[in-house]
């Protein structure tokens, strides 16, 4: 995220899988290394670039048709609320190919189902290689899902995603 | 394990038969987690698609009742977000302290949680016995379980924790008799409630309250229905009466912003003007 410039053209939503119990201070630990304002994410507000927007615990985070983030408590899926599945789905349909998705390391299956709907709408997908993953069920279970997913490093990832973020969203080769 | 997603015609004829059907309107709730549930209760119903589930519903009230529980969301928990309820403590009750009777609504109550939270904070702040609380939702079968307040007794160490943390001065165990795996709330809190019908989609303000919670109740709306919600909660606050909202939800992006000022902002709590 520290690769992303200021001046970033795309827009870009997080998810992670956190307790709700407590409120989540992630938007401040990722703010501080981040040249972008990262801040949690308020329902209905227009999904504008510029802005790295985070589900927070205990909702999960849509999108909806008209481009505005929609939050739920619908059941949790996955054992999560925020679930992947769930934000990644919903953006496909609102955005079709005009939308990259990436999976990260993770603890379970969450974000496979969401990035082949993605790749289905004509979206990019992108997986962390899972021998550079701290937890690999996540990139595993996403490469299976998303054959056709690139598979990155955290390192390549993070200069792929800085390329795109400069260029209107235009997605390197 | 879902079927696949619904086109936004078929979510429309839908919705628009259920509405001619039982006159519960969900015609402009908040479409992508809608079509998410209803994705869920196509697999419950063992239906193929929305017009297939429509077809089946449209003469079969007892389906309908069970499809409704996926339509809305009913999740609760007593004193849920602590700070919320630790903030209407301080900075809401000094004011309604001044009125001679007070009224509440609890608005969206699903299973009643929130209601006898309400309840519970106002009789420990010597308010109750002047209080009337309306508590309403849209689904009966929630109402029934509120009125009768009897939950799981499984639930009650988190229901404790939650109390502690919003400041709750006794311990829970005075509220509630626990009998086997159930908890019953006493006679005091439950006659000080009044569970109803009501819906922000169809109905209008019914009372003057001096408060009213409405917490992850606007997130399943659209953006017109939130206005005419909002609207409907307004008209029913007397001058200077307070609201209170979900975390994640704010006034601000709404027609109503205003008509109200923040008076706790992070707790999302409002005052008319």
């Amino acid at each position: 995220m520290a690769a992303l410039p200021a001046d970033c053209a795309v827009s870009l939503a997080l998810v992670i899988h956190l307790p709700a119990t407590r409120p989540s201070r992630l938007a401040e630990v990722l703010g501080a290394r981040c040249a972008l304002p990262v801040r949690e994410i308020e329902d209905k507000e227009p999904v504008v670039p510029g802005v790295v927007f985070v589900a927070p615990p205990g909702y999960h985070a849509l999108v909806e048709r008209g481009r505005t983030f929609a939050l739920s408590m619908d059941d949790l899926v996955h054992f999560s609320r925020p679930a992947i599945d769930v934000l990644f789905e919903s953006a496909a349909e609102a955005y079709g190919d005009r939308l990259g998705g990436v999976i990260l390391s993770g603890a379970n299956a969450d974000g496979a189902r969401g990035l082949a709907a993605i790749a289905r709408g004509g979206g990019v997908c992108v997986v962390q290689a899972a021998d550079t993953a701290l937890a690999r069920d996540m990139p595993q279970a996403a490469i299976a899902a998303t054959p056709g997913a690139r598979v990155l490093s955290v390192e390549d990832m993070a200069t792929w995603l800085g390329a795109v973020a400069r260029d209107r969203g235009r997605v390197p080769t | 394990m879902t079927a696949p997603a619904a086109t936004d015609d078929e979510l429309g004829t839908f919705l628009e038969t259920v509405f001619r059907t039982y006159h519960y309107d969900f015609r402009r709730y908040a479409a992508a987690s809608l079509k998410r549930r209803l994705a869920v209760a196509l697999t419950q119903f063992g239906e193929p698609s929305l017009p297939a589930l429509a077809a089946r519903v449209e003469h079969d009230g007892a389906a309908f009742t069970r499809l409704l529980r996926f339509l809305t969301v009913q999740v609760s928990d007593l004193f849920r977000d602590p700070s919320y309820f630790r903030a209407i403590r301080e900075t809401v009750v000094p004011y309604l302290g001044t009125y001679p009777s007070l009224k509440v609504w609890v608005a969206g109550c699903a299973t009643g949680e929130e209601a006898y939270s309400l309840a519970i904070l106002l009789a420990e702040e010597g308010l109750l016995d002047r209080t009337l609380i309306y508590a309403t939702d849209i689904h009966p079968e929630s109402l029934r379980t509120a009125a009768e307040g009897i939950y799981d007794a499984s639930r009650f160490a988190r229901f404790s924790a939650n109390y502690m943390a919003a400041g709750g001065k006794g311990s829970l165990s005075d509220y509630y008799m626990a009998h086997y795996s159930s908890a019953l709330f006493d006679r005091r809190l439950r006659k000080a409630i009044l569970f109803s019908d009501h819906s922000l989609a169809t109905d209008s303000a019914f009372a003057e309250v001096q408060l009213v919670s409405c917490r992850n109740v606007l997130i399943y709306f659209d953006r017109p229905l939130q206005d005419r919600a909002v609207g409907v909660l307004r008209d029913a606050l007397c001058h200077r009466g307070f609201l209170g909202l979900g975390n994640k939800e704010s006034l601000r992006l709404t027609a109503h912003a205003a008509e109200f000022r923040e008076l706790v902002s992070e707790e999302r709590i409002y005052q008319r003007l």
